[in-house]
């Protein structure tokens, strides 16, 4: 097993197998956001969110979450690493967009600004509704159901650059997610040269509704708080 | 046509290069860019300068021993072709061209544009082959294998080891050259008996040998002049992981 | 000194079987205590070290490319013979050996040419086993094509890169010997000279060419896989650095030249564009199985196409003039190489030629018609993709311009039965030696000699000398005064060619060499011409030792003085190739003399004067050559005129 991780597939195997699971969580958290979309009392989103705070078999993958976000970021950390130094002397001219596509070639710094933005995004959230709580989610709180909605949307409505932070994180997310998609999946084996076309007009179909729909939910509540 | 070529100039391995440049005249668009090369060195070698060094031997793009980078590309401007099958007539007059070696750890330059890829028989050498001793064999057509199997196979097999996979990745990662010749064994039945063994040691020497790993940019295949496919190491990845759940 | 072929005696098709069966062999623990060295490492090289290296000899393997695999076997594309008749179609050991003795124009060894047809076989199995993807039918089963020169299809093929495969199967089995420690590898690595010892081969003098350092290795036997002197002419079809010293070394070590004038002319290449062109690309003789040869009928119309007035493809087919097909009803366009060469050259000559006037058409127009496009370009994709990348015309739409280029030598190292030289020790395999394509070669022939010899026949026969070796021990090159003093000498005709200091490039005096060549020992010889082309030679060959300028030091890597130190060799060896072809009085296979011709152009042998292996021995600098002649005795078949009209 040793010998396996520390082979460069095997690295990579982690980053991959990790980065499928992330992307599966983006999904579920996509599909929970967009109750506030759809539901402007905030009752479908703050159900939902509740839901997702207490159910046990959620609570069971949180940390599995956690652990996959650290050996994501870690092994990519060392691949990058290592693979900078496979190259010691730079080419004067190199034409890469020939080639390969832009967010291909630079995963680890679409990955860094995912992760600064995830400071921000858990710092904002998740971090006052698990832990240090928040006056805005007392507000109206029944049953022990938080005022998650308040929070989030009041968030939105008073800071347009936290707007512009999460659209452009989303972003970020969204080109990062283009290539990991396929990437996922060739890196495990799984892919041939029918797969690849399917695996790569699914992955960019997942990343525009991945991307599109986390930025659309900040630009929504605020717009909707203007009209 | 008139040209002006910057070309890196090295003396041996362990001397610090730089780019020298030369101007060029009157060179005939139907000439291949290895012609325009020899022109100059013929210019280099009668004003007694010392001519340009770069690998070349079959110039008919199956050898695999040219290995420029041109422009900013491997091999240059010009899809599914090596080196030596370049022609001038995908420059213009009056163009400067940058030419440098491959660029690789794995890759050490041995002069001007002559680089070592004494890797690639290593990482072959680990266990790119099947071990069958001369005469040890069966009739030809005692091993049936369907024309799909056989074709991806020679697809795979294809690949000259010109390096310019490691030349052009950003990693200069060698996977496609390391899972040409594992797809091509493992699609086939004579190579099944040694796909755990040769999955991993031809994986680890490569890993050895100081070549980056892969993150499926996809640059190898497009600069293939082989065109050799993604879909191989997709399934060296598989190979490799199968081989690693055998005991 | 008499030529003795060592040909076992009995009947044609239990020789090769009663030899292996009573040859002595070396036992396997003896088999380590000899070092085998190995020069070259294409088909036969490659092939004969790993066999080498598996039975447990100590082998060292040298070439000069930066690895192993790029040999230039691995250009060779339409394919590999053998007699395997899974077509059904009527092929046998005996069809394949025949049409081979007749392809190479009487002028082969019967028993070495039944040898070959013998193990073809085993080389496609081998290959098979290796993992070679040959072409393969919807069965699963092996697919074949017809080649020229034959009435059956026994040609295996791995798209048109059929030598690549073959080759780097034999690459994969060399380097498992060298994992194995078995065999060790010299790349970047040249042949200099041949240590002969009491007469008798001990090792080579090598160059690496990165450091320039020179070394010393013994042998107790060395074998010689470095192709053939196609180079000779400066442009062919060989690579840049394919070269004919180890070759010449051994000459002037003693080992004979054999037919040396019989060089194969490849009809289908690409035409030459220019006077910076450095070598010229064949396309695949398997073109011929569904491309048509023709010129236009009328001067006129010729002319307008070589002004760009009239397009080919403009041309209606009673306009046009498919020679081979008029001139050989029964074999058409696949007629042999020779063949087909001296008619392209005679259509062109008589002003029918296309594009610069040297090029003929091979048009693909019907088989696309039949076949649909699809299938051309599943069976030539890559052919016709080179073609457009060289010539920038698409073949599918316009006919492919081709015309004849040197290809392949037939001639080279005299050998025996057993592939060794007259100095004994010192053995030569592949294209390297003389022995099974006469005076002209099949199709898809080269790599199946090269793989016999490497894998099925120099295995054994180097046993039966290796046998009698068993008391002399390794040596020690420093300690041998024999070592040192080829080193100082290869050593000392390094610096004569460093301190000329001249004004010519090397690549100039070679090109003046190959234009020589062409002209007077080309596709057409005569008397006058050939006479007139020795004495140009020389002079070429002086002015090159007067005048040739080699910048930089001796000490690293300098590729003026290696090209230098191969076309030095070149301009003797482009003599003695005159000389034999002045000495031939007959026209065969691809040695034509005009004055030896039928009334209808056909090439007209002579042989009762000329059949014969004509071998040269080197007797020093200064000195007339010596020839020594083999001659041919057919016992098994009757030797006819060739005939590929009916």
């Amino acid at each position: 097993m040793s010998n396996f991780l520390n082979s460069s597939i095997g690295k990579k195997f982690l980053v991959s197998i990790s980065g499928l699971f992330l992307i599966t969580f983006l999904l579920v958290h996509l599909v929970v956001n967009s109750m506030i979309l759809f539901d402007s009392t905030g009752v479908l989103f703050n159900q939902a969110a509740h839901f997702m705070g207490t159910n046990p078999i959620i609570k069971f993958v949180e940390p599995v979450l956690a652990i996959g976000f650290i050996l994501h970021l870690l092994y990519a950390g060392i691949v990058t690493l290592q693979n900078q130094q496979a190259r010691p002397v730079d080419y004067k001219k190199q034409h890469s967009g020939n080639s390969s596509k832009w967010a291909s070639r630079n995963m680890f710094i679409l990955g860094s600004l995912i992760l600064i933005f995830l400071v921000i995004h858990i710092s904002n959230f998740f971090w006052k509704m698990r832990f240090t709580g928040h006056e805005l989610l007392e507000q109206g709180s029944t049953d022990g159901v938080e005022n998650a909605y308040l929070l989030v949307t009041s968030l939105f409505i008073d800071w347009w650059w936290i707007d512009i932070v999460y659209v452009l994180g989303a972003v970020a997310l969204g080109f990062h997610l283009s290539h990991a998609f396929w990437a996922g999946f060739q890196t495990l084996g799984l892919s041939n040269i029918k797969w690849r076309k399917r695996l790569d007009f699914l992955g960019l179909l997942y990343s525009i509704l991945v991307a599109g729909g986390f930025a659309l939910i900040p630009v929504w509540v605020k717009i909707a708080s203007m009209l | 046509m008139d040209l002006t070529l910057k070309i890196w100039r090295q003396a041996d391995r362990k001397a610090k290069g730089r780019f020298e440049i030369y101007s060029i005249k009157n060179i005939s668009p139907d000439s291949s860019f290895l012609e325009m090369l020899d022109v100059l060195n013929e210019q280099l070698v009668r004003d007694n300068a010392e001519p340009v060094a770069f690998d070349h031997d079959c110039r008919e793009g199956i050898c695999g021993m040219c290995s420029l980078f041109i422009n900013g590309r491997a091999h240059g401007p010009d899809e599914s072709i090596t080196t030596c099958q370049l022609h001038m007539r995908k420059f213009r007059d009056g163009d400067t061209i940058v030419i440098e070696p491959w660029r690789a750890c794995g890759f050490p330059v041995i002069k001007d544009l002559i680089v070592d890829r004494n890797a690639f028989d290593k990482i072959l050498q680990a266990g790119g082959f099947i071990s069958v001793n001369t005469n040890s064999v069966q009739d030809g057509n005692a091993i049936i294998i369907p024309k799909e199997k056989s074709d991806e196979a020679m697809d795979a097999a294809a690949c000259i080891g010109c390096g310019a996979c490691v030349a052009t990745c950003k990693n200069s990662s060698a996977m496609l050259f390391v899972a040409s010749k594992v797809s091509q064994l493992a699609l086939l039945p004579q190579g099944k008996p040694e796909a755990v063994r040769r999955a991993k040691a031809m994986v680890a020497k490569m890993d050895e040998l100081g070549f980056g790993g892969c993150t499926n940019t996809g640059a190898c295949e497009v600069e293939c002049p082989k065109n050799i496919s993604l879909a191989h190491i997709a399934r060296l990845n598989r190979e490799f992981l199968l081989a690693n759940l055998k005991p | 000194m008499k030529l003795n072929a060592k040909i076992p005696s009995g009947p044609l098709a239990e020789k090769w079987s009663t030899y292996k069966s009573t040859q002595h062999l070396v036992n396997p623990a003896n088999k380590r205590k000899f070092d085998i060295i190995v020069v070259g490492t294409g088909l036969a090289g490659a092939s004969a070290a790993a066999s080498l290296g598996e039975l447990g000899f100590k082998v060292k393997n040298f070439c000069y490319q930066d690895s192993p695999r790029r040999a230039h076997s691995i250009a060779a594309q339409g394919g590999i013979n053998a007699a395997k008749n899974y077509q059904n179609d009527g092929d046998s050991v005996y069809r394949l050996f025949y049409d081979t003795i007749k392809g190479g124009d009487y002028r082969s060894r019967e028993a070495n040419v039944y040898r070959l047809a013998e193990v073809s076989n085993r080389i496609i199995d081998q290959c098979v086993g290796q993992g070679v993807p040959f072409a393969r039918d919807y069965g699963g089963y092996l697919d074949n094509r017809s080649f020229g020169g034959a009435l059956v299809s026994r040609t295996f093929y791995a798209r048109g890169q059929t030598g690549q495969q073959l080759l780097l199967g034999a690459y994969g089995a060399l380097n498992r010997q060298i994992a194995a420690g078995n065999v060790k590898m010299y790349t970047r690595t040249e042949m200099m000279d041949i240590v002969v010892i009491d007469g008798v081969a001990r090792g080579i003098i090598s160059r690496n060419l990165e450091t320039g350092a020179l070394e010393a290795h013994f042998g107790h036997a060395v074998v010689l896989a470095t192709g053939g002197y196609g180079n000779v002419y400066f442009l062919s079809t060989n690579a840049m650095g394919s070269n004919a010293s180890a070759a010449w070394k051994a000459y002037k070590r003693g080992a004979f030249f054999a037919n040396p004038a019989f060089v194969q002319i490849h009809p289908t290449c690409i035409p030459v564009h220019g006077a910076s062109q450095s070598k010229l690309t064949l396309m695949s003789e398997s073109l011929r199985n569904d491309g048509r040869i023709w010129v236009p009928k009328e001067k006129e119309d010729a002319e307008k196409i070589r002004a760009g007035k009239l397009k080919p493809t403009d041309l209606p087919d009673e306009k046009r003039d498919y020679y081979l097909e008029r001139r050989y009803p029964a074999f058409g366009n696949l007629v042999p190489r020779d063949v087909a060469s001296r008619a392209a050259k005679e259509r062109c000559d008589a002003g029918f030629g296309v594009g610069s006037g040297q090029a003929v058409y091979l048009d693909f127009k019907d088989s696309i018609n039949r076949l649909g496009q699809k299938v051309i370009e599943e069976r030539y994709g890559n052919l016709f993709q080179m073609y457009e990348k060289i010539v920038d015309e698409n073949p599918y739409k316009t006919p492919m311009m081709i015309y004849p280029a040197i290809h392949y030598a037939m001639g080279g190292l005299w050998v025996d039965y057993e592939l060794q030289t007259t100095v004994p020790g010192l053995f030569a395999i592949g294209e390297a030696n003389f022995s099974d394509h006469g005076a002209n070669r099949l199709g898809a022939s080269a790599l199946m000699q090269g793989l016999a010899d490497g894998y099925f026949v120099l295995p054994y026969t180097i046993q039966n000398y290796l046998a009698g070796q068993l008391n002399v021990p390794r040596m020690d090159p420093a300690a041998k005064p024999e070592f040192k003093n080829a080193l100082d000498a290869v050593r000392s005709d390094i610096d004569k060619l460093m301190n000329i200091k001249g004004k010519r490039t090397v690549d100039s005096l070679h090109k003046d060499l190959g234009l020589i060549m062409w002209d007077h020992v080309g596709m057409g010889r005569n008397k006058v011409g050939l006479e007139a082309g020795i004495k140009k030679i020389r002079e070429v060959r002086e002015t090159f030792w007067q005048d040739v300028r080699i910048p930089g030091t001796a000490a690293g890597m300098n590729i003026e003085l290696e090209k230098a130190n191969r076309v030095a060799d070149f301009l003797e060896l482009g003599e003695l190739l005159a000389q034999d072809a002045l000495h031939r009085e007959e026209s065969c296979g691809g040695h034509f003399r005009e004055e030896h011709q039928m009334d209808d152009g056909e090439a007209r042998r002579n042989d009762e004067k000329f059949k014969y292996v004509g071998a040269w021995e080197y007797k020093g600098p200064g000195k007339a050559d010596e020839l020594h002649k083999e001659h041919l005795d057919y016992e098994f078949i009757e030797v006819k005129t060739r005939n590929y009209k009916e």
